[in-house]
């Protein structure tokens, strides 16, 4: 044999490549979702290159401009006079962070308690799958409020616990695909050469995995930001001055007759995230399916 | 049936055990302990607070004290509160009916309008009906609910001023059931729009898996009509999953209940939640928190129950 | 006198059958039950059976991927039963296993040079671009063109994806190869080739194989002794040649009646096989072959025959032969 020929049945990987470009460009949410996540993540890497101010600068002198009215101010101010676009951008970036920094932590414990107890098998599965059971029967807001409100709030502590008190879904996502992956052969033939069991978790295990994993975590990116924004709202996450979309709501709440904008801009800001990663996650699922079921 | 019902509460009894280790754990891992809001006032001397702990039993070995907060759970003695030394499980029991009436009407309101949704989505798939349910849906579930309250009250409460802006009852009206409706709308429809996608799209799936079985063919070449098909045949297999995303989904009605009644001012045990957080009110914080579990843990367990019921491959499998 | 390589004795594979509720073991899966097994250095082994025989789960159980209940296998004069984990790796270099679906036998995300890589990773013999070296050796001694080391499985075919099985079994030059259906998922006119490829590599390697098959005739090209299963025992065992013209037991009979053969003119005593093999867990009383046996006596519901050794190197258990 000279040539490796690609014989009938068996796609080569750039045909299969491009199916699931094809899959996923064919949904139009899919694409908004894309196109949206990468705008705001553009701009939050680049905030501080666009924001036109200083988004902790306050001038009382300066306090509610309307939107557009006044092109120094894109999208008016606040009541202590800041800039409200560069407060949006820059509390992008910190929800974004937030939201980013939450999702790994999610899937890395999901992830790993998932492996572990799919993979091992016996009374750590059960144990693991009890403790996975019983977190999930507390409400997540009840659960991440209560750590919040008594863990001195920094973004790493604030992503973090919400990464702690969401990665369940991921844990069982992952444990139901390697349950089903430990019995192909290729699992049994690692275990023949006498791989350790670490080996066959991450070298072998988890890149089978990957797909299920994007898509869980562009879910979660959106649920981290959708959280976040509440207890930053509530007054336990992002402390002010440093602005995130959800704390510029609690102020807001109160000159809603006044000047509506200073809440509607942030919500609409913490919407569109939201529903950009979502179809973007949506999207990821639908076009890695059927490429899932096609490799086992 | 009854060895399934006996099998479903023996699994119950671990995490119930669970959640209260875990509850206990949250109350102990705080910084400053049960104590911090003493800790925290210069006016309390050390021995106070010396004293404080003995009569809190907190200067106990931690697994005793598990054991005697846990007894006490179980015999209805939830500790008192910081402030005002009330039973803590009267306090959360009083707020119990106001946020049980908001979760309740939210959820009827949700599933009857999110199943009829996903139903005929899934009956006209891909249909404009369908497309427009789907992507609204994910819309709705992007949308912040605290967020969509606050433009709901200006919208309908200050703008228009068609209904109450917050609050459960004008004062003096308690008994006026126009009025407490009139106070339920808003927020209903606030809590019942996230909850209203999620049905949708989970009755819309649920129904596409059973539609496409080979057994509904069966019914249209034996001349069943559509309807006939569709509620004799579908409805009955794809109510299983429905009942168990019930269970799956209680949780998350709580914490839209919490995030409900802070915009609404709702007096329930949300509110009651968020007010004690404030005040480090711990009894109330770990009762509301311990509440909630046995309540998810008992919803599924119905749920399960419930399932048995329908479907007599799970009791006897 | 030589050693043999493998020594097994009383192999049995049970498997519980646990209650739903309480998980209480209600009956038990016979896999294997009694198996005696010899191979010598270079020698070529078959087992066949119909599925349902437990022979795959010998073979397993003989590499320790599967934990026997019961019995002794010595491998290279060492008890390998007992072994921890760490004690085993180093013989995990000596035995290796080619599996029966080349789909699911190879890892869909890893490329070829990497799953060929791993043997010699995770024994410690080489890595990077050394190992690189020897996977391209390897690539070559199955027939597979150097290009393959960065493609992934799925796009090779069956044929091919087996080559790769097989290479990675020789990696760490073992000295024993347990085959186990190496040939029955491809395509028949692929199937001759993967023999001629498992015939010349053990020429050419001085390897030891076990090859377990459902399928005499494809077993009959390479094997030098035949040992025959059904519910977990062995029936009939010996030479090739004993066992095709000379089969003692009415279940090899059987077996050999069913191969489409390429001389009409062989005697061949056409015997019908009845039904279906019986569940491991629940075996017929006395020989396990009774209820299907078209020489089937009184005897055989009540007592199970014992192997019985005839001339030759060929054993039987069947009370026809009670020797």
């Amino acid at each position: 044999m000279s040539a490796v020929a690609t014989p009938a049945g068996a796609a080569p990987a750039v045909v299969r490549r491009a199916g699931v470009l094809r899959r996923f460009t064919r949904h139009p949410l899919a694409l908004f979702g894309f196109v949206t996540v990468t705008l705001l993540c553009l701009s939050a890497l680049f905030a501080p290159a666009i924001a036109p101010h200083d988004p902790l600068f306050l001038d009382t002198s300066k306090r509610f401009f309307i939107p557009f009215a006044n092109s120094g101010f894109p999208l008016g101010t606040d009541e202590l006079g800041r800039d409200t676009l560069s407060r949006l951008l820059y509390g992008g970036r910190i929800s974004l962070t937030v939201g980013l920094v939450a999702m790994v932590t999610t899937v890395i414990t999901g992830s790993l308690i998932g492996l572990t107890a799919g993979y091992t098998g016996g009374w750590v599965d059960t144990v693991l799958m009890r403790f996975v059971d019983t977190m999930l029967c507390f409400p997540q807001v009840f659960l991440l409020l209560v750590v919040a409100a008594f863990v001195p709030p920094s973004l790493i502590s604030i992503s973090m616990i919400i990464g702690l008190t969401s990665w369940m879904e991921v844990a069982r996502i992952v444990r139901s695909e390697i349950l089903h992956l430990k019995e192909q052969d290729f699992i049994q033939a690692a275990r023949a050469l006498g791989a350790s069991r670490a080996r066959i978790m991450f070298q072998e295990l988890l890149p089978n995995i990957a797909a299920p994993l994007l898509v869980a975590a562009t879910l979660k990116v959106a649920s981290a930001v959708l959280v976040e924004s509440y207890i930053s709202y509530l007054g336990y996450g992002v402390q002010p001055p440093l602005a995130s979309w959800g704390n510029m709501l609690t102020n807001a709440q109160g000159y809603f007759d006044t000047v509506p904008w200073l809440a509607i801009l942030p919500g609409a800001m913490i919407t569109l995230t939201v529903m950009g990663f979502n179809f973007l996650g949506d999207g990821l699922r639908d076009a890695l399916d059927p490429r899932l079921r096609m490799d086992t | 049936m009854l060895s399934y019902i006996a099998r479903r509460l023996l699994q119950s009894v671990p995490l119930l055990i669970g959640v209260s280790v875990i509850g206990f754990g949250l109350m102990h891992l705080a910084p400053g302990g049960p104590l911090a809001v003493y800790t925290l006032n210069p006016t309390i001397t050390s021995q106070d607070i010396d004293r404080i702990r003995i009569v809190l039993g907190l200067d106990q070995p931690v697994h005793i004290q598990y054991f005697k907060w846990a007894a006490g759970m179980f015999t209805g003695n939830w500790g008192n509160t910081f402030f005002g030394g009330r039973p803590v499980l009267h306090v959360i029991l009083e707020r119990m009916p106001a946020t049980f009436l908001l979760m309740g009407s939210a959820l009827s309101l949700a599933i009857l309008i999110g199943a009829t949704i996903g139903v005929l989505g899934a009956i006209r798939r891909y249909s404009v009906f369908d497309m427009l349910a789907t992507s609204g849906a994910m819309v709705a579930l992007s949308f912040p609910t605290f967020w969509f309250g606050l433009m709901a009250i200006y919208f309908f409460a200050v703008h228009l001023g068609w209904l109450p802006s917050g609050g459960m009852y004008r004062l003096g009206e308690e008994d006026n059931i126009v009025d407490l409706l009139r106070h339920l709308v808003l927020p209903v429809m606030v809590l019942a729009l996230v909850i209203t996608a999620i049905w949708s799209r989970y009755t819309r799936s649920s129904f596409l898996e059973v539609l496409h079985q080979d057994y509904m063919r069966t019914a249209k070449a034996k001349g069943l009509r559509a309807h006939e098909r569709l509620l004799r045949h579908a409805l009955p297999n794809a109510l299983k999953p429905l009942i168990a995303l019930l269970g799956i989904e209680l949780p998350a009605l709580f914490s839209g209940a919490l995030v409900t009644e802070t915009i609404f001012g709702w007096p329930g045990m949300g509110r009651l939640f968020v007010d004690a957080l404030g005040m480090k009110e711990y009894p109330i914080l770990m009762g509301m928190i311990m509440f909630t579990g046995m309540f998810v843990i008992v919803g599924n367990l119905l749920a399960d129950i419930a399932i048995a019921l329908i479907d007599p491959r799970v009791r006897l499998g | 006198m030589v050693e043999p390589l493998l020594e097994v004795r009383g192999l049995r594979t049970h498997f519980p059958i646990l209650s739903k509720v309480l998980r209480r073991r209600v009956g038990t899966v016979r896999a294997v039950d009694g198996v005696d097994l010899t191979v010598m250095p270079g020698e070529v082994l078959g087992i066949v059976g119909e599925s349902g025989s437990g022979k795959t789960t010998a073979g397993k159980s003989i590499l320790r991927l599967i934990e026997a209940t019961a019995g002794s296998i010595a491998f290279e004069g060492r008890e390998i039963t007992g072994l921890s984990t760490a004690a085993m790796l180093p013989l995990r270099r000596r035995m290796q296993i080619v599996f029966q679906d080349p789909m699911s036998s190879l890892n869909p995300r890893m490329t070829v040079g990497r799953i060929l890589s791993a043997p010699f990773e995770i024994h410690g013999v080489a890595r990077g671009a050394q190992a690189r070296g020897h996977v391209v050796d390897l690539l070559r001694l199955v027939g597979l063109p150097e290009e393959a080391v960065d493609r992934y499985p799925h796009e090779f075919s069956g044929g091919q994806r087996q080559r790769v099985g097989i290479a990675r079994a020789l990696a760490l030059r073992p000295a024993l190869i347990i085959g186990d259906e190496p040939v029955s998922a491809l395509d028949v006119s692929i199937q001759a080739q993967i023999m001629n490829l498992l015939k010349r590599l053990q020429g050419e390697l001085g390897l030891t194989y076990i090859l377990i098959s459902h399928n005499l005739g494809v077993v009959s090209h390479i094997c030098d002794r035949v040992a025959v299963m059904y519910l977990g025992r062995i029936v009939e065992s010996g030479p090739r040649e004993a066992l095709f013209f000379d089969a003692k037991h009415p279940y090899t009979e059987a077996l050999l009646a069913a191969v489409p053969s390429p001389d009409p003119g062989a005697r061949r005593r056409s015997v019908p096989l009845d039904g279906d093999i019986p569940s491991p867990a629940n075996p017929p009383t006395g020989c396990a072959f009774h209820p299907r046996c078209p020489q089937a006596m009184a005897r055989c519901a009540v007592e199970a025959p014992p192997p019985v050794m005839l001339a030759g190197g060929h054993s039987v258990a069947c009370h026809l032969h009670p020797g």
